[in-house]
């Protein structure tokens, strides 16, 4: 009786964990968007142990024998969320499922998001659901600097097995959604640059200080602490500096930052970037939008639904994210995100590559995820038509060659 | 086990104030004495068959016929839109634009507060909805409170007073329900309810209360209980504010103790007490949102709930609540209705004729009919699909949103200008921020 229990609950385990067992599949789609390259009508792809190993014409790509064949009307690439807090910011919103937030202190870049982030999160397998097969999640609006981010596959029991990237970025937030309040620090714009500076300049000494110090006591030395490890990486580029702008004065702030310090800067939010295009494309930064269908109110109040299009028409690259919501929804999807852009000047492809290719390449994973070409992960999104079409569903995801979902969602 | 019931008496006198509706004062931009004749189109009247081809002629702000083969009067305007959509503008049951605020603090129960007193008919909020296709919105208070106050039937007219954009009734009051709500979001500390069942109680007292006023000779005048005297009689709708099915059943008890008219709004899992609405006949006004939680009482939000209501028979209609879904998304609404296993056609009815017969305003508007407002939309495709979008919204015979003038894309489509500095005028973001999850 204890056995049979055991047996099943191993069972159940199995069908919970599917990163760990990586299978073959064939995905054959009417249509196959690959994102690397047009369209295949009538395509295959071909996924063994986890990796994809033929992408091409049904009439002209095998599948091996006795390998499960899965079809749909529409297959894309797994959906890349560009950033998220899900994960982390639980879907019942209560104190004790919100960990994007610490607010103790207004830089804490030592906080990492793979200590927090929960796999089981009600809102992963909701994003897994329609197609999100990558998420770019961790620490969210409200400090000035809230903590890390990871990249994680939305399958797994365990952080570990979920994450690529354990650490990817350091969230810093502009504006005031990151204002203290109560004559605590920081309290005007002004201020939130100032101590961004000082931390970065803290980080630095630190650094600069270590090789001089030859013939000097040891003992004095305080060693570093984690935020200040952590804000070196940042200053070494290892770490991008995550910021969150949307006025054009808070975007320019950020762009100052990084021609004084050199770091390496993605943009986040940015929902006036259309005003400062020149000086975004100069800088040779990174966007990850907001979503389109972002409420425009309060900082993003000029918010508009086309600036997708004006950064594509600037060459400045981009992606859209899910963004963080406090209320409901609790997540966005950058399925219908997107759909939104490509009814407002994008096109169905340049949208689709937004929480694809684009999306993967500014979180700098493209060499994994985002296109369905040979050598890189099985991750696959499955629909019964037109993915943008709001009527439409998805029909199953693949991530790392094992079909996670197959409900209609 | 019964409970008295004033059922018999009500409806009636509403119902026949509403229709009688003075048009004097309703359409001062639109002094349209020429016909226009809309011609090529598909229109999709909301009352019966798709019009493939069809025409619509209109004059003095109301629809003069509809159909295949319908005469042109030889002095119309002729205005060919072949290949466009034609519908009717749409009504949306449940929304807060208009920077509107109602009840304050001070209490759970207020009745008296009405939301036209604090409506701000120039925000742009209200440009953005005529952008999105609504021509009639019921304008709400919020649900912080058993109570929260009139809500306003707004047709969203050219106009810059509150009393411009009223639904007026021969005594020129202003046409609305009255907001209630149980659950959570009602709850609270100082004189606020504890409980669920405190919540009953509070309304069943105040209920109460207000049938002995109603009852004598009403000398001293008491704003709080006319307003309720209103709802006890059946001539104010109830808009009552309830997500989680076992308060959706106390909404049915109240209903069937006090006798009023009742729409429950947002109704997240009506689908666990679908046959009990609808052999109740309650009607839902319901919001589909892109994921489950944000609180508690979301938790189990499903994407079919519309579907499952419409198999079920409960006339169902499909709001912002703006704004938590922004109004001009509210088509994208009804197309996730439509993946979660609602008809085509039902979900289209759910945005136009049925939000109209929820709020008895389907004399006037709703569906595409000689006799009715001019009200409608001019799409450039099938209006569940993501790529359609709003070209015009025209409002008893005047086109007040037009997507090729360059100011009207802008509330369109948002970008510098369009928004307003203000938060939205919402009492989520002070229950979210109270509930700690900043």
């Amino acid at each position: 009786m204890r056995r049979a229990h055991v047996l099943a609950a191993a069972a159940s385990l199995l069908a919970f964990a599917p990163a760990a067992f990586a299978q073959d599949i064939a995905i054959r789609g009417r249509e196959v968007h690959t994102m690397a390259g047009p369209a295949i009508t009538d395509g295959v792809v071909v996924i063994a142990d986890g990796r994809i190993v033929a992408v091409g014409p049904a009439d002209s790509t095998p599948i091996p024998e006795g390998v499960r064949v899965v079809e749909a009307a529409v297959v894309t690439p797994g959906l890349v969320d560009a950033r998220s807090v899900v994960g982390l910011a639980g879907y019942l919103n209560q104190p004790h499922d919100q960990d994007q937030l610490d607010d103790s202190a207004p830089v804490q870049p030592q906080l990492r998001a793979i200590d927090a982030y929960n796999p089981n999160e009600a809102l992963v397998a909701w994003l897994r659901g329609f197609g999100v097969t990558t998420i770019h999640t961790g620490h969210g609006p409200g400090a000035l600097v809230s903590g890390q981010t990871m990249i994680a596959k939305t399958v797994g029991n365990t952080a570990d097995e979920a994450v690529i990237v354990p650490a990817a970025m350091v969230a810093a937030n502009l504006g005031p959604d990151a204002l203290a309040s109560g004559g605590k620090a920081p309290g005007t714009r002004a201020k939130q640059i100032a101590m961004l500076r000082q931390a970065l300049l803290d980080a630095k000494a630190g650094d600069a200080a270590k090789p001089a110090k030859k013939g000097a006591k040891p003992a004095e030395e305080t060693p570093p602490g984690l935020d200040v490890l952590t804000m070196r990486d940042v200053l070494a580029r290892k770490l991008p500096l995550l910021v969150t702008a949307n006025r054009a004065q808070d975007i320019m702030s950020a762009l100052r930052l990084r021609q004084e310090f050199g770091i390496d800067l993605v943009l986040d939010g940015a929902a006036e970037a259309y005003l400062l295009t020149e000086q975004i494309k100069a800088a040779g930064v990174r966007v990850i939008l907001h979503p389109p269908m972002m409420r425009q109110y309060g900082e993003y109040e000029n918010a508009s639904f086309t600036t997708g299009s004006v950064l594509k028409a600037a060459g400045i690259p981009f992606a859209y994210q899910s963004g963080y919501e406090g209320y409901v929804p609790k997540t966005r999807v950058v399925l219908f995100e997107a759909a939104v852009a490509a009814a407002n000047g994008l096109s169905r492809d340049e949208a689709l590559a937004s929480i694809t290719i684009d999306a993967a390449r500014v979180i700098g994973v493209a060499g994994r995820v985002g296109s369905l070409e040979v050598g890189k992960d099985g991750d696959v999104a499955l629909f019964d038509g037109d993915p943008f079409e709001f009527t439409s569903h998805a029909v199953g995801t693949v991530v790392n060659g094992a079909l996670v979902s197959t409900a209609p969602q | 086990m019964t409970f008295p019931t004033h059922r018999h008496r009500r409806i009636a006198a509403l119902t026949g104030a509403a229709i009688a509706v003075s048009g004097a004062l309703a359409a001062p931009a639109a002094a349209q004495d020429r016909a226009i004749a809309f011609t090529g189109a598909r229109i999709l009247t909301m009352a019966g068959e798709a019009v493939e081809n069809g025409t619509l002629v209109v004059k003095g702000g109301k629809i003069v016929a509809v159909g295949a083969n319908v005469a042109i009067p030889a002095d119309a305007e002729r205005v060919a839109v072949d290949g466009r959509v034609i519908m009717p503008g749409i009504v949306d049951t449940h929304s807060h634009i208009g920077q509107v605020a109602g009840a304050d603090g001070s209490g759970p129960i207020q009745p008296d507060v009405r939301a036209l007193d604090s409506i701000d008919p120039l925000s742009p909020s209200i440009a953005k909805a005529r952008a999105g296709g609504l021509t009639t919105v019921n304008i709400m208070p919020g649900s912080g409170h058993l109570v929260s106050g009139q809500t306003f039937y707004m047709k969203l007219r050219q106009g810059r007073t509150v009393s411009d954009l009223a639904y007026q009734m021969k005594d020129g009051a202003a046409l609305g329900g009255i907001k209630m709500a149980n659950g959570t979001n009602s709850m609270g500390d100082n004189g606020f309810p504890g409980t669920r069942s405190k919540s009953a109680a509070l309304l069943r007292t105040a209920l109460t209360e207000a049938k002995t006023y109603c009852a004598g000779d009403r000398k001293k005048r008491d704003l709080a209980k006319e307003a309720l005297c209103e709802v006890l009689a059946g001539e104010r709708l109830v808009h009552f504010h309830s997500h989680r099915a076992d308060d959706i059943m106390t909404v049915l008890r109240l209903r069937q103790e006090f006798g009023f008219d009742v729409l429950i709004q947002h109704g997240t899992e009506t689908y666990k007490v679908a046959q009990e609405l609808a052999r109740a006949g309650v009607p839902v006004s319901n919001i589909t949102l892109d994921a489950p939680g944000g609180k508690l009482e979301t938790m189990d939000l499903r994407m079919d709930n519309a579907g499952i209501l419409e198999r079920a028979g409960v006339l169902v209609s499909i709001h912002t609540d703006d704004p938590i879904v922004d109004s001009r998304m509210l088509f994208r609404e009804a197309a996730l209705a439509v993946r979660g296993g609602m008809t085509r056609e039902g979900a289209l009815k759910a945005l136009t004729i049925n939000g109209a017969k929820q709020m008895k305003l389907d004399a006037r508007v709703g569906s595409l009919e000689p006799g009715k407002d001019a009200d409608f939309l001019v799409l450039d495709g099938d209006p569940l699909s993501a790529y359609t979008h709003v070209l015009e919204t025209w409002v008893e015979g005047a086109k007040l949103f037009d997507r090729s003038r360059p100011e009207d894309l802008l509330m369109a489509t948002g970008g510098y200008g369009a928004g307003s500095p203000m938060e939205a005028s919402h009492h989520h973001w002070e229950i979210a921020e109270g509930e700690g999850v900043h």
